[in-house]
């Protein structure tokens, strides 16, 4: 996620993460890790393992996914929405109730 | 369905999926974020997904069939650099039948089929994840957002640190390598190539063996 400040969350967290800021801390389902007030996203980083590089140059911050253990939490698919060809938004979560095998390739 | 991982979104990938002519959804990931996500680290990537979303088999090699042999007719054709890297890649070991044999096998017995993993094996085939290869899709992310604000020169220097944090992803370098050339060869703007990688590697160890 890049961030061009690090006093608030970064807008798409929870999307990215499934972390989100809450008043008791930042949290995913129903576990929440406490956060010193007010947010700095340094402080969230820390806590959460994930890594914070920056950019002086250009002003910015980009945070990584969260590390220590394994890349997979959970064997449940992530809310993705990706666009196709035309730029149209297609939901993976519109496929349940079918098997999918999902090819990952490139052009380059 | 296919996803492409490309930096250049639809200018890249969109010709590419309309020569196809594809019926299944195809979508494209200009931000690599099944590279996060998923831990994709390589191309092509397949993912198995059952009918209540839960993955039962996490990124691995996925060859649909075995690639023809180029002719040397086709390879005196081509620039030598590309030439080259089709005659290296006739050396990877890919496992097209065997992968196939296995989807089919899914698809008929679904969650009876013994190459469908458990939740738990899932996770733990996804692989680990230390504080390097956070700070890798950290500096990959970077690079990516000042390439396409028109800083390539910036974006080289982060994309440089990814590779560095975390070699053995090959997504991340073929994707830098292939935007200072197309083709991948040897640049000024990065120290190596796919062709001397994959040779310093070896070939047969390109992509890991498909566990099945």
């Amino acid at each position: 996620m890049i961030v061009d400040r690090l006093d608030q969350p970064p807008a798409d967290l929870e999307q990215r993460t499934g972390w989100s800021v809450k008043p008791e801390g930042a949290c995913r389902g129903e576990v929440c890790v406490p956060l010193p007030a007010p947010f700095d996203t340094a402080e969230l980083a820390t806590r959460l393992r994930m890594a914070l590089v920056h950019d002086e140059q250009h002003g910015l911050w980009a945070l990584g996914p969260e590390s220590g253990g394994h890349t997979l939490t959970s064997a449940e698919l992530p809310e993705i929405v990706l666009p196709d060809r035309n730029g149209r938004d297609f939901e993976l979560r519109s496929l349940r109730g079918t098997k999918v095998i999902m090819v990952a390739w490139a052009s380059w | 369905m296919t996803v492409a991982l490309d930096t250049g979104g639809a200018e890249a990938a969109g010709p590419w999926i309309d020569r196809a002519k594809a019926t299944h959804p195809s979508l494209i990931d200009s931000a690599h974020v099944l590279d996060e996500l998923l831990g994709v680290v390589n191309v092509p990537s397949g993912v198995w997904i059952d009918e209540h979303g839960t993955i039962v088999r996490p990124p691995e090699p996925a060859f649909p069939w075995r690639p023809r042999q180029p002719s040397e007719e086709l390879l005196a054709q081509l620039p030598p650099i590309a030439a080259e890297q089709l005659r290296e890649a006739q050396k990877i070991k890919i496992e097209p039948e065997r992968y196939l044999d296995a989807l089919h096998d899914w698809v008929k017995h679904g969650a009876g089929s013994r190459y469908a993993l458990s939740p738990d094996e899932v996770i733990i085939r996804s692989g680990g994840r230390d504080i390097r290869d956070s700070q890798a899709a950290a500096s990959f992310e970077l690079a990516q957002h000042l390439q396409r604000s028109g800083d390539p020169g910036d974006a080289a220097r982060w994309f440089k640190e990814a590779h560095r944090l975390q070699p053995d992803n090959w997504t991340y370098k073929r994707q830098a390598w292939s935007l200072a050339d197309p083709l991948q060869g040897p640049t000024d703007t990065y120290e190596s190539d796919w062709l001397t990688e994959v040779r310093k590697l070896g070939p047969e160890n390109y992509y890991p063996p498909v566990r099945l």
